[in-house]
């Protein structure tokens, strides 16, 4: 049936831009998972709770009322009211709701929207490695260079302020970053926020700090960077409620930023989105009014699970950095001589647990592998005692 | 500190002195002297399984009884809660606002059995004024857990 001359001249229709994405290295460790039963998936990047019922039922509600319809283009304006209380009674940084507030479909749009707002060809961005797998891609199809700025384990995967400003070139428009890290669980100390925050102002460059996984963190405090002195002006705040609400299934998140910036946005967000889902907006007002307390347990009940996998990890002999961020444990799999996807693809077929290939997030990644702990214990248990086996079976 | 091991346990009783410990940050030696200390005490009561018995081939009734009382000039309520909570039928006491003054939670093997100790048992307690039943038809959540549609959804593999 295949028909390969066909296919061939197809391809020829693709963007320079998009053959220029490399292809996901985690798509076919699922695929392979796909396959397979009986796998224990760490996997995945997202809460494994359901969205607190008040905040769907506030959604049900709307639905009920027939409220089906677009919503404006920057989003319902309560939401933006109650998003712009929220983010200066949590970080004390103040955002005018009508001018310096959108709603967009997640973060994702939100980095989106930034990137291909800012980003004139050639300019280059930098951003930690490793780092989410859409940063780079993001970058290079609003026309951007990722530049990656390594970052290690012996630093806690914190990316050095120094490290920033050696690859400042004069083409150098933004620093992208993301604490609390996908796929590490770093987070960043205020002290190196502030270092990077002078170094932004110096050379005049944008700072697009995605802060998704903001409250989950452990014993430290997260530091919102558009909260330091002068960055309000000086950077883009990229938000969203799938990981605090476990409502990675609504699409919904935002970006606050100086009001030319967010203007400029709208002016895309509204002739490709037009509007976030209407009832995920609804979702997400019921979200900030009254979902604290659901934050607030998820968060401890991750802790405890952090806590059991970074010690697991350990005691089977895979040394892992401690995350005090997001819901990851990172930990370096060099013991077993292997790189990390082959890791991740003998573990599959052995042992049938699913972990992500840390050379997925960057060449910095290499050696590691992500462990995502939001599951349930029973599963983290089991998918130690397998990994246990494996690591002993295969430790050079 | 306690508090931090009843919240591990209040969710999944199963959970190890070792997981404790782990989750906790405090030594097992701790955990262990912990929740011995809080049986005594009587804190942590027991460890039970919450069971979904529609799902198992089970004759039984639940009934929620509603007792009006009239309270003692000493103890007020609680010696006549007390005498009642003596019943090895009933599951659950509660005092309640409103229109009648003690909640009940009952089970028994048939209706009648429910009926008789109505009848036979409680309208007999002394400052029992009156009992309005409540035969259980359905139950949906126990003891914060839904009995259907609890097993969750099946997460889509996503690149993230």
């Amino acid at each position: 049936m295949s028909d390969k001359g066909k296919g061939r001249k197809k391809e020829k229709f693709i963007s320079g831009r998009v053959n220029r994405l490399s292809p996901s290295g985690i798509r076919k460790f699922f695929d392979l998972l796909q396959s397979m039963d009986g796998v224990i998936s760490l996997g995945v990047g997202e809460p494994d709770y359901a969205t607190p019922w008040h905040i769907s039922e506030a959604a049900v509600k709307s639905l009920e009322k027939g409220y089906t319809m677009y919503t404006s283009n920057s989003g319902i304006i309560e939401l933006r009211q109650e998003t712009g209380k929220y983010l200066e009674s949590t970080y004390g940084v103040k955002y005018e709701p009508l001018e310096e507030i959108l709603m967009t479909v997640g973060v994702s749009e939100a980095l989106d929207l930034a990137l291909r707002a800012i980003i004139n060809p050639g300019d280059e961005v930098l951003m930690p490695d490793p780092h989410y797998v859409a940063y780079d891609s993001c970058v290079i199809l609003a026309g951007g260079e990722p530049v990656k700025v390594p970052t290690t384990e012996a630093n806690s995967f914190e990316v050095e302020p120094r490290d920033i400003e050696t690859r400042i070139t004069p083409k150098t428009k933004a620093i992208l970053m993301g604490y609390p890290a996908n796929p590490t669980g770093a987070v960043m100390s205020k002290e190196k926020l502030l270092a990077i925050a002078d170094i932004a102002r110096r050379h005049k460059i944008m700072v697009l700090s995605d802060e998704i996984y903001a409250r989950l963190v452990y014993g430290v405090e997260h530091t919102c960077f558009t909260s330091l002195p002068g960055m309000k002006d000086n950077a883009i705040l990229l938000g969203g409620f799938s990981k605090a609400y476990a409502m990675t299934g609504w699409r919904i998140g935002y970006a606050a930023a100086p009001k030319e910036i967010i203007a400029a946005m709208t002016k895309i967000h509204q002739y490709t989105i037009m509007s976030a889902p209407t009832m995920a907006q609804v979702a997400a007002i019921e979200a900030l009014k009254t979902g604290e307390s659901n934050v607030l347990e998820m968060v401890e009940d991750y802790n405890r699970r952090r806590k059991i996998i970074v010690k697991g990890l350990g005691d089977i002999g895979l040394s892992c950095f401690e995350p005090k961020g997001a819901f990851y444990a990172f930990p370096s799999i060099t013991v077993t001589g292997m790189t990390s996807e082959e890791f991740s693809e003998q573990l599959l077929i052995e042992e049938k647990v699913a972990v992500v290939p840390g050379s997925a997030f960057g060449e910095c990644g290499e050696g590691y592998v992500r462990c995502c702990y939001a599951t349930s214990l029973a599963d983290i248990e089991e998918a130690l005692t397998r990994m246990k086996r494996f690591v002993k079976k295969h430790r050079k | 500190m306690l508090k931090d091991i009843l919240r591990v346990l209040e969710n999944d009783a199963h959970a190890t002195t070792k997981q404790i410990a782990t989750m906790t940050g405090l030594s097992a030696t701790v955990v262990n002297k912990t929740i011995k200390q809080a049986e005594k005490d009587r804190i942590i009561l027991k460890y039970k399984a919450v069971v979904n018995w529609d799902r198992v081939e089970d004759e039984q009734v639940w009934a929620l009884i509603e007792v009006r009382v009239k309270p003692e000039p000493e103890s007020g309520y609680d010696s006549i809660a007390g005498r009642i909570a003596q019943f090895e039928q009933v599951r659950s006491v509660y005092l309640a606002s409103g229109n009648y003054d003690l909640l009940l939670v009952v089970v028994g093997k048939t209706e009648r059995t429910v009926a008789d100790f109505v009848s036979q048992n409680l309208t007999h307690i002394e400052g029992v004024e009156g009992t309005e039943t409540h035969f259980m038809l359905k139950r949906y959540k126990e003891d914060g857990e839904l009995l259907e549609g609890g097993e969750g959804v099946k997460r889509q593999p996503v690149i993230l």
